[in-house]
């Protein structure tokens, strides 16, 4: 191995030495090659969710509903547009933030933070689940099902109840993993082996349902 | 191997940068809205800090600037395949919309309804 190679482990050379001579692909541990390669299969289930969205969206002769009225709130005395989706971005990002500081710690088998960072990340998750079953209550109130819309499209009721409630069953399942991870660490099931990376697999699914978040937020919300 | 070596030195400071940067950007495409920019302008603006935060998250958040480039392909290259199916949904979108308006004889453009003329709320 020559010095450049080991400067580069992202470089052209390194990537056909690991594909070639039948060995071992990627230099990670096991569960996190299989978590990635969860999430690209699930880049592909929501990637669908939102070229279909968009396609019927471009395809109905009905009026598309302004998003940005259909999500504003009364806050304050002032009525601001998407505000609540606005809010929940933020929450999200923020639990983001604390899970990547977890890992962080996890490289330092720092207990106590890694706990409380993740513990700190479910409660964030949690409140973004909440802020979302505020947001359907408020929609079912106003009359929006998946299959009728009083602001135009019947097609923004499905695709609505269908994307977001995908990604909150996301989100949810991702609060009952960090819970489960972050009693597993106080519990001291990791001390005998010293091995925190099953926090690391756990923060790319958090990031991962972050990730999808994004590209909800750009062309559901906002477009 | 190098890239675990690499990982115990991240100082704090990158993920505390790039969750301030994500917090603009989040802030940046809210005020697209609330601003209320429309036409091309709003789609290019949605769209670069929608990629702009998902880099960010992916590259920092997710440790993919410091894996080794046979993880990084696997992860990116496969969903090169959904712009295919991007490209198809987008003329057959136009072309099923046009058949709508043509055989169906519904309106090319239909008037959007605002929240407030159904609710009678004021906005």
């Amino acid at each position: 191995m020559s010095a450049t190679d080991i400067a580069n482990p992202a470089g052209t050379s390194e990537f056909v030495k690991d594909w070639s001579s039948e060995k071992q692909t990627y230099h990670v541990p096991w569960g996190k090659a299989m978590m990635w390669l969860f999430l690209v299969s699930d880049t592909f289930i929501f990637t669908c969710f939102l070229v279909g969205y968009l396609n019927v969206r471009r395809t109905t002769t009905d009026p598309w509903p302004y998003p940005s009225e259909v999500f504003a709130l009364e806050l304050f005395g002032h009525n601001l547009p998407l505000i609540l989706i606005a809010i929940m971005t933020f929450v999200l990002i923020t639990s983001s933030g604390t899970m990547a500081l977890a890992v962080r710690y996890a490289h330092f088998r720092d207990k106590q933070k890694i706990f409380w960072f993740m513990v700190i990340t479910a409660l964030f998750g949690a409140t973004f689940v909440g802020m979302q079953v505020f947001e359907w209550s408020k929609l079912i109130s106003e009359g929006v099902r998946p299959w009728a819309n009083p602001f135009g499209a019947p097609q923004f009721g499905s695709i609505f109840f269908m994307v977001t409630g995908f990604h909150g069953v996301h989100v949810s399942i991702g609060v009952l993993y960090l819970l489960i991870v972050a009693n597993k660490i106080r519990k001291g099931d990791y001390d005998k082996s010293g091995n925190y990376e099953i926090v690391e697999i756990t923060g790319l699914y958090w990031h991962f349902v972050d990730l999808v978040w994004v590209f909800i937020f750009a062309f559901f919300y906002l477009w | 191997m190098s890239s675990e070596a690499d990982q115990n030195h991240h100082p704090i400071g990158i993920y505390l940068k790039v969750w301030t940067l994500l917090f603009v950007l989040s802030i940046a495409s809210y005020m697209v809205d609330y601003y209320d920019f429309q036409g091309l302008l709003r789609w290019t603006l949605i769209i670069a800090f929608m990629l702009l935060k998902a880099g960010f998250i992916m590259a920092v958040f997710m440790h993919l600037m410091w894996e080794r480039m046979a993880l990084i392909g696997t992860v990116l290259a496969p969903p090169l395949a959904l712009l295919f199916l991007i490209g198809f949904m987008i003329s057959e979108g136009y072309y099923v919309f046009d058949a709508r308006v043509d055989y169906f004889g519904q309106p090319e453009a239909a008037t959007r309804i605002h929240v407030s003329d159904v609710l009678g709320t004021k906005h």
